[in-house]
């Protein structure tokens, strides 16, 4: 098996039921799977769920995250969403202090991002910008020479491209 | 029909051809309880001195009758008193339903008397549980809980009903069962490639677990062994599937496995795993395991596949599934070479008598084969005692050793024999303890009192915690941290005191003598006998090592 570190994006499907996402990351606690980020959404479907995972590991520890994730009685379908084929989307909300002398500038990189400026007050500018998680980072790292003040990133939900996930 | 959430509960028992439970009433319980009362001609009850008792009596009575166990608590103590008895079914995949009441609903997350979240405690301990606040959700519940604990990997499923839920009523309607979760599909090529491997091995050896009594592959594994000309080791869990007389049984593997078990995994050329997880009390160093070997692992949890060792192939299908379909695919071979080569390690055996007392572990084990028949059901707790049974004892029977391999719980054997010994009346049980592992539920000697049960408790006595102590001895300069605890328990007087019989033994004379008496007894007997605190479990490989790290004596 490969032991090289990969970073995957893993959907499940799980019931829309109480504790579900107590018995998934419940899961990953005991079995000491290490993620960086897990997102939960409604669905088209009220009876189901969505839990998106962003896990950092070798092809040994991703088949034991689906492997027994899927052992749980509430998943009812999980599988990974491969880069070429898939959309990723992020959302970030950032607060920096900004007044009458660098807000111009700001917003200037705001403007290439793509983010918007969705609150201002007199000393401070809250922007909210979407897209994949390396484009969050690059343009907190083009922020990083003002004073950053708050943070908040939703982490990952990705969807696949072409048929729905129970079409396949 | 309208009935009572109770009475719902107990029909759908019914349904599942369940008709013994275990347990303990209390306050949450008591409507659950009363139906009980009401079905006392459908449903044996029995009452044990404590819940974790009632568990391990649920649990050994699956093991040794392949039904599910089922076992009642109260809510708050009552369902966290059955937690290790939980968890000692999930570690060994065992099918299990625990039913608990739970304080009103009204009462919920109000922290009222004798409330827990038991479904929050025992999530790591199940395959699923359910908390059932509503009427019209338990009678899915119930029947979704015995298919989950009987599909696939089986093991314990959990349901906490509120107690105004066990006084609702509701519409019943019979059912059958539901149909278990179809087992695992795997393909022609897979086998094909499987049996090529083995066809083309030269010193081929089978590693087998609980899977195989679990899917009762037994028969078609004998099959292939005798083909093939193949020897086989089996794990704790997997004792009495290859006849203890058969050339080709080389006997357990791992830690305290044989010389012969353990030498022949490292010289194979290819080890076919089959529902067998490579724990590390098997695949102690997992590195250097089987090492010069092609490993191949059958598994109807496709988790456990590259879990432990990585293996070179794996398919996920139930055991006895994938047998039949790789039988006729296998050639006849002859590897008596190989075979005899097995069998003649299999003349060392890591029995080193110590001579501080005239009675011996392993001659307690045989003295005890000798006078018991091939169907009695040993069941062992666990700790030096339980190695020596599982390597002394002649098994010959699936289904007929009863002991926690995975959790490896210290005081599982009394609550176990109990639940063996009801679910098989007509069979002779007998109960292997230590004097450490006995003191932790000797309690349960008064349900085995009150049900009459002939048990026969076999107490190796060494007066200190021996596994733990002989650890010690190895690699602790022999500094005695908490093993040797000076208790004075005169065990058959206190047999008396509980109603049993009790007895003693410090010479195999005495010991056979005294057997042969307990074999007369109409209910549970005790025989405390006196072995030195020096004696060994050998031969050991330690934690973390391999077969050259090896103690043999």
């Amino acid at each position: 098996m490969d032991q090289k570190i990969k970073k995957e994006v893993i959907s499940i499907l799980v019931d829309n039921q109480a504790n579900v996402l107590t018995r998934v990351s419940s899961l990953f606690g005991r079995r000491g799977f290490n993620i960086d980020s897990l997102t939960v959404s409604a669905t088209n479907d009220p009876n189901l769920s969505r839990i998106t995972v962003v896990f950092t590991g070798t092809e040994q520890g991703l088949h034991q995250i689906i492997t027994q994730t899927a052992k749980l009685e509430v998943v009812k379908k999980i599988f990974t969403l491969h880069s070429g084929d898939s959309i990723y989307r992020e959302l970030l909300l950032l607060k920096v202090r900004a007044d009458k002398t660098n807000r111009s500038a700001i917003k200037e990189i705001v403007d290439i991002y793509r983010g918007r400026i969705v609150d201002l007050s007199k000393d401070s500018l809250i922007i909210e910008i979407t897209g994949d998680s390396d484009k969050l980072d690059a343009f907190m790292e083009m922020l990083s020479c003002y004073e950053i003040a708050e943070v908040c990133r939703t982490g990952i939900t990705g969807i696949g491209r072409g048929p729905s996930w129970d079409e396949k | 029909m309208k009935v009572t959430g109770s009475q719902l509960v107990a029909e759908i028992l019914l349904e599942h051809g369940v008709d013994t439970v275990f347990g303990y009433p209390g306050g949450t319980a008591l409507n659950l309880y009363d139906t009980l009362y009401e079905y006392r001609d459908k449903i044996k009850h029995v009452l044990t001195a404590h819940e974790q008792g009632a568990a391990h009596a649920a649990d050994g009575y699956s093991r040794a009758t392949g039904k599910t166990g089922v076992v009642f608590a109260t809510s708050g103590p009552g369902a966290t008193n059955l937690v290790t008895g939980i968890a000692t079914a999930f570690m060994d995949s065992i099918p299990m339903v625990a039913i608990t009441a739970n304080v009103p609903d009204s009462l919920i997350g109000r922290d009222a008397f004798q409330e827990i979240s038991i479904t929050g405690v025992a999530m790591p301990i199940t395959k699923h549980t359910f908390f059932v606040n509503k009427i019209e959700d338990l009678a899915g519940a119930l029947r979704n809980a015995f298919r989950i604990a009987n599909s696939g990997r089986k093991g314990p499923v959990l349901i906490d009903i509120t107690k105004d839920v066990t006084a609702a009523k509701i519409d019943y309607k019979p059912a059958l069962p539901l149909p278990l979760n179809p087992s695992p599909v795997f393909r022609d090529e897979d086998v094909q490639e499987v049996a090529a491997m083995i066809n083309a091995a030269e010193r081929p050896i089978i590693y087998f677990g609980g899977g195989v009594p679990a899917s009762n592959a037994g028969e078609e594994l004998n099959r292939l062994l005798e083909i093939a000309d193949i020897p086989a080791t089996h794990t704790l869990m997997a004792a009495g599937i290859v006849g203890y007389d058969n050339k080709r049984n080389l006997g357990l593997i791992g830690m305290h496995g044989s010389i012969a078990a353990n030498k022949a995994v490292d010289r194979a050329d290819l080890v076919l795993a089959l529902g067998a997880r490579f724990s590390d009390r098997v695949a102690l160093n997992p590195k250097k395991f089987a090492r010069k070997a092609r490993k191949v692992q059958i598994d109807i949890d496709t988790s456990e596949i590259n879990k432990n060792v990585l293996v070179d192939f794996g398919v996920t299908a139930d055991v006895k599934e994938f047998l039949t379909r790789l039988l006729p695919l296998i050639k006849e071979k002859d590897h008596s070479e190989w075979v005899s080569q097995a069998t003649e390690w299999k003349k060392r055996t890591g029995d080193v008598k110590c001579q501080d007392a005239e009675l011996h572990p392993s001659e307690i084990v045989q003295s005890v084969c000798k006078l018991t028949d091939k169907e009695t059901i040993y069941v062992t707790d666990v700790g030096q005692h339980q190695m020596w049974a599982a390597q002394y004892l002649n098994h010959e029977k699936t289904h007929n050793f009863v002991t926690s391999g995975g959790l490896g719980t210290m005081g599982f054997g009394y609550g176990a024999a109990i639940g063996a010994q009801v679910g098989n009346p007509d069979k002779r049980v007998v109960h292997f303890t230590g004097d450490g592992s006995f003191h932790m539920n000797l309690n349960e000697a008064c349900t085995a009192v009150s049900q009459e049960l002939p048990i026969i408790t076999v107490i190796m006595n060494n007066k200190v915690l021996g596994m733990v102590y002989q650890w010690q001895t190895t690699f602790y300069g022999k500094r005695y941290a908490a093993t040797t605890p000076e208790r004075k328990t005169d065990f058959p007087k206190l047999a008396e005191a509980f109603g049993a019989k009790g007895f003693s033994a410090s010479n195999p004379a005495e010991f056979e003598e005294v057997f042969k008496k307990a074999l007369q007894e109409k209910g549970p007997v005790w025989i405390d006998c006196a072995i030195a605190r020096n004696e060994r479990v050998l031969p050991m490989i330690p934690a973390g090592g391999a077969v050259e790290d090896m103690i043999i004596g």
